[in-house]
């Protein structure tokens, strides 16, 4: 693990180029420095059970004590009563559910409660917790260890979704997310724990609900996020030698998604297409999809594309896997025939 | 169990005064429902009231309480305003939450009423956190979840108690067992002879209580919510009592055993109360008059104050969904 996960440094320092892991670990890491309110648990959280499977919250356990980055048992709904319970008085908890599809154990929790209780007590109570939780295609993990279900998430009134595709707003989204009063659900994706990126301002804030242009372009605009967006960036190519110039619009927080920036970008190029790594029906694909389609009505000059994964389970035998998530070539074919 | 745990007098006469209130309450609420005057979906806890009258003797302000759609008498016991708690059954701007949680969602962070939950179960793992986030600021306040006997069959409840017991967090577990599940019948749907042997699986104290017994009831409160104040961890207890209605107000309960209903109708555990503080002492029948005269008058004054309240304006509908971000 780099250096500077663990040196002190001055507060406008710029972060040198670190991994994704390394700008999550980081971002929590200031936020509990910043706060002591902010607490940590998941399971294997803290150092002796290594800092999670992956190692994100490796470090912090040695840092701030196992009173604030507290290991669990292999409970979800438990993790996330316990994280509800705490931020109704006062405390900040980032709560990791390991994989997105272990969310499903803690809908009661994240549903019928998380989201629900500042509206259903009339605003006397609210709950600012963090769900961290990876998912993602492409290390052969089958039907139950990689699924993208944000959409439930983003249909239900009271969470925010956000997603990052790279270090600098993986640092600054956790930053927002845990500044911020309601629950949030950050979606981290497992292979692309360890791409590194620009580099950045220490304490850098990337506000939720905005949007970012990943590119500019004038032909058709590519609305991702996770890791699919860097699938977009990686279609550019052959999107321009094909005479297409695209840009590419990463939404970052998928609830409240950013229509001002997504509009305005389609707007110009006349053309949308939105690519995820979720099954593509009933996808975020298709919310993105209706509002442009009224909003703009008469102003684009082609349908609407979604391009999302096919309406199955994620395959484990891997030509079936590669096959399954929209990559760098799917997308710049979709975007070449959209500009036919 | 120490003698000197009580209850004494002045302390048998408080959970009085907050059984008689929960009691007329929900006579109240069965009124207003059959008269038409409130549509709500209304759960009677009729028959439970010394439950929670008990328990609240030796908790403070400060407590905290995550209860479950049956739980008006729990909150009423920890000190839920009655004007509040009438506009909000109403759907009025001046309820607790506005009008927008109703009887299943009523919260009153001020009184440590911090959740109310319609889902089974589901008031375990947030009363955790509670205690947890005592546990973190050192505040030595208590956390209670209370649940029914059918919670104690759902996964939450498991996942809870374990968790609790390893974090040693200063918890109650109250199981209200009044018996039925919603319409089933306990030895139907739980295999354990007693809910309160469940502890033994999370090396908890788990103890089986009268919960129509004041004095019963008020020591074992006690002893749990001092072990939770003293950093001993949580404990499970199984209150026994018995729901004198059908699982929500308006079903026939055709399917509750009649003699058994009647026999504990009969054995209502509030006149009993009642009878006893006359019988030692501790209260003539002219003040218990005066308390029970009292309670009729400010419900009173509490349904017509909820029916004069505003209707909320359909702004609300999605106000409160978010905060304002920092």
């Amino acid at each position: 693990m780099s250096d500077t996960l663990t040196s002190e440094k001055p507060a406008a320092a710029k972060v040198a180029q670190v991994t994704m892991l390394q700008a999550i670990n980081q971002a929590i890491a200031d936020a509990m420095e910043a706060d002591e309110h902010v607490v940590v648990l998941g399971e294997d959280v803290a150092d002796p059970e290594e800092g999670g499977v992956v190692g994100v919250t490796k470090g912090l356990s040695g840092r701030f004590g196992e009173k604030r980055v507290r290991s669990t048992p292999i409970a979800e709904q438990a993790i996330i009563g316990a994280a509800i319970g705490a931020s109704l008085v006062g405390y900040k908890p980032v709560a990791e559910i390991m994989l997105m599809n272990f969310t499903t154990v803690a809908m009661d929790m994240i549903v019928n409660h998380a989201a629900k209780l500042r509206f259903m007590s009339g605003g006397q109570t609210h709950v600012p917790i963090v769900i961290r939780t990876m998912t993602g295609t492409g290390f052969s993990s089958g039907g139950q260890h990689c699924d993208y279900l944000e959409a439930w998430f983003a249909h239900t009134a009271g969470m925010k979704v956000v997603a990052p595709s790279n270090p600098a707003d993986a640092y600054g989204l956790m930053r927002a997310a845990i500044n911020d009063p309601d629950p949030v659900l950050y979606i981290e994706n497992m292979p692309s724990y360890w791409m590194k990126g620009d580099s950045f301002d220490a304490d850098h804030i990337v506000p939720l609900g905005k949007a970012a242009v990943a590119k500019e372009g004038g032909d058709v605009t590519i609305v991702s996020y996770s890791r699919t967006l860097n699938e977009a960036l990686g279609a550019v190519k052959a999107m321009e030698a094909a005479g297409v110039s695209a840009e590419i619009i990463d939404l970052r927080t998928i609830s409240p998604w950013d229509e001002d920036t997504v509009l305005a970008s389609a707007a110009k190029t006349g053309r949308l297409l939105i690519a995820h790594e979720a099954v593509e029906k009933h996808g975020m694909g298709a919310e993105i999809a209706a509002v442009a389609s009224t909003k703009l009505f008469g102003k684009l000059k082609a349908p609407v594309a979604r391009l999302g994964a096919p309406y199955a389970p994620v395959p484990f035998s891997k030509p079936l896997e590669d096959a399954f998530a929209p990559n760098a070539k799917r997308i710049a074919e979709a975007a070449i025939s959209l500009c036919k | 169990m120490a003698d000197n745990i009580g209850p004494d007098g002045e302390t048998l006469l408080g959970i009085y005064r907050r059984a008689a209130l929960l009691k007329a309450n929900d006579e109240r609420s069965r009124k207003v429902i059959t008269t038409g005057r409130l549509v709500m979906p209304y759960y009677s806890y009729r028959g439970q009231e010394i439950i929670p009258s008990a328990l609240c003797a030796s908790l403070t302000d400060d407590d905290y309480l995550v209860t479950i759609y049956r739980g008006i008498h729990d909150m009423l016991a920890k000190g839920m305003p009655l004007n509040d708690l009438w506009a909000e059954i109403a759907g009025r701007v001046d309820g607790t939450c506005k009008g927008k949680g109703g009887p299943m969602h009523l919260t009153y962070p001020k009184k440590g009423i911090m959740v109310t939950t319609g889902i089974v179960g589901s008031s375990m793992p947030i009363a955790n956190g509670l205690a947890w986030g005592s546990q973190l600021s050192g505040n030595n306040r208590v956390a209670v979840a209370t649940f029914g006997d059918g919670a104690s069959n759902i996964g939450a409840f498991h996942e809870s108690l374990n968790m609790a017991a390893v974090w040693k967090l200063p918890v109650i577990f109250l199981c209200q067992n009044n018996l039925y599940g919603e319409h089933t019948a306990y030895e139907k749907a739980t295999s354990a002879k007693q809910i309160a042997d469940r502890a033994a699986g999370y090396s908890i104290p788990g103890v089986r209580v009268d919960g129509n017994d004041p004095v019963e009831m008020y020591r074992m409160a006690r002893e749990a919510i001092d072990r939770a104040r003293a950093g001993e961890g949580p404990t499970l207890i199984e209150a026994m009592t018995f729901r004198f209605h059908g699982h929500v107000f308006g079903d026939a309960d055709g399917y509750m055993d009649k003699a058994q209903k009647a026999a504990a109708m009969e054995a209502d555990p509030v006149p009993r109360l009642r009878r006893k503080l006359i019988d030692e002492g501790i209260a003539t029948e002219e003040q218990l008059a005066q308390i029970e005269a009292d309670i009729e008058e400010s419900i009173d004054a509490a349904v017509e104050f909820a029916l004069a309240s505003p209707l909320p304006e359909l702004s609300e509908l999605t106000t409160d969904v978010y905060g304002e971000a920092a």
